[in-house]
């Protein structure tokens, strides 16, 4: 039987956390996740871990967080990318099985999945 | 919604969005009694009388003022549909608790789910969030709380990427074991094989 993970496993993982504190500052890339009831329904948690599990293999730093419903409830999941100097990109049907596709395209190569864009906002202060 | 962890995750999303600070999330699983108990109890704004007494209707919507859409409607449904229900109480500017009763065993009950997804979600919802959970099953029981996780991380904080994965991991791993038959924890002098043929 595999041992069950303690809280002493987590003093590990601090230190390797401090340095990935520092690429995360810098990097600034902000992922929203609409997790509000139409998107839970719609699958908007599974999108989320699937974002988590992507974002880990790749070795990518960003900031993952959720919002509440923002009335584009036909088009849930809805997720944001928000990235310093870049447009606010929110894409409508993010299911968990177009993260993959969606952090190569926005987060790796830098390009937009326009077929997936219901949002587009360019950022404060321009 | 497929799972009951589903319907938690809303009425903690629920909860943040109602400003809470704190959050506690306790499921029983009392076998003898074949009842399955699911609390949330939060220190959010709370509801006034009138609120409370319009949550479930599901025409009633507070979005942009307060708490609460489909969610509660939803999840009422669920339970008496298993001979439960949902009780709510709410008092102005102290808090709300919700607690859903389902009999356990009942055919239409919704798997509990992924409750570690759940719990993760309302961690990355607000990091600095006062979580605190407890699971019974029978006379287990798994206690967790996120303030003892920040003494143990100090300045780095629960949202980080492997941090976050590795909560994942430590819930799952410690829900998963609330469920174990007896035969995996057989003791391991019973593999020993006979070394005299």
């Amino acid at each position: 039987m595999p041992k069950v993970k303690s809280l002493e496993d987590l003093n590990k993982l601090r230190q390797q956390a401090q340095q990935d504190l520092k690429v995360r500052e810098k990097a600034g890339t902000q992922i929203i996740i609409g997790m509000g009831t139409c998107g839970i329904a719609a699958g908007a948690r599974e999108t989320l871990h699937a974002i988590l599990d992507e974002l880990a293999r790749r070795e990518l730093a960003a900031n993952v967080t959720t919002v509440g419903c923002i009335g584009m409830c036909t088009e849930e999941p809805l997720v944001d990318i928000v990235q310093p100097g870049q447009d606010r990109i929110t894409y409508g049907h993010l299911t968990a099985d177009r993260v993959a596709r969606l952090v190569e395209e926005h987060l790796v190569n830098g390009r937009v999945v326009r077929e997936w864009v219901v949002g587009q906002i360019a950022p404060s202060g321009n | 919604m497929r799972e009951l962890a589903l319907h938690l995750l809303d009425v903690a999303q629920n909860a943040l969005e109602a400003g809470a600070t704190r959050l506690a999330i306790e499921i029983e699983e009392d076998l003898a009694a074949d009842r399955l108990t699911i609390s949330v109890v939060d220190n959010g704004r709370g509801m006034d009388a009138e609120l409370l007494a319009k949550v479930r209707d599901p025409f009633t919507t507070t979005r942009t003022t307060r708490r609460v859409g489909l969610g509660i409607p939803l999840l009422t449904a669920a339970a008496e549909r298993c001979n439960g229900k949902v009780e709510i109480a709410s008092q102005p500017g102290q808090g709300t608790a919700v607690m859903a009763t389902f009999q356990h065993s009942h055919i239409d009950r919704a798997p509990l789910g992924d409750v570690a997804g759940t719990l993760v979600t309302a961690i990355l919802a607000k990091p600095e969030l006062e979580l605190t959970y407890r699971h019974r099953v029978g006379e287990r029981e798994f206690v967790f709380s996120a303030a003892e996780l920040r003494e143990q991380l100090g300045d780095v904080p629960l949202n980080l990427g492997p941090v976050i994965q590795w909560v994942r991991e430590y819930l799952s791993e410690n829900i998963a074991a609330l469920y174990e038959t007896d035969e995996t924890n057989a003791s391991p002098t019973s593999n020993v094989e006979s070394q005299d043929e």
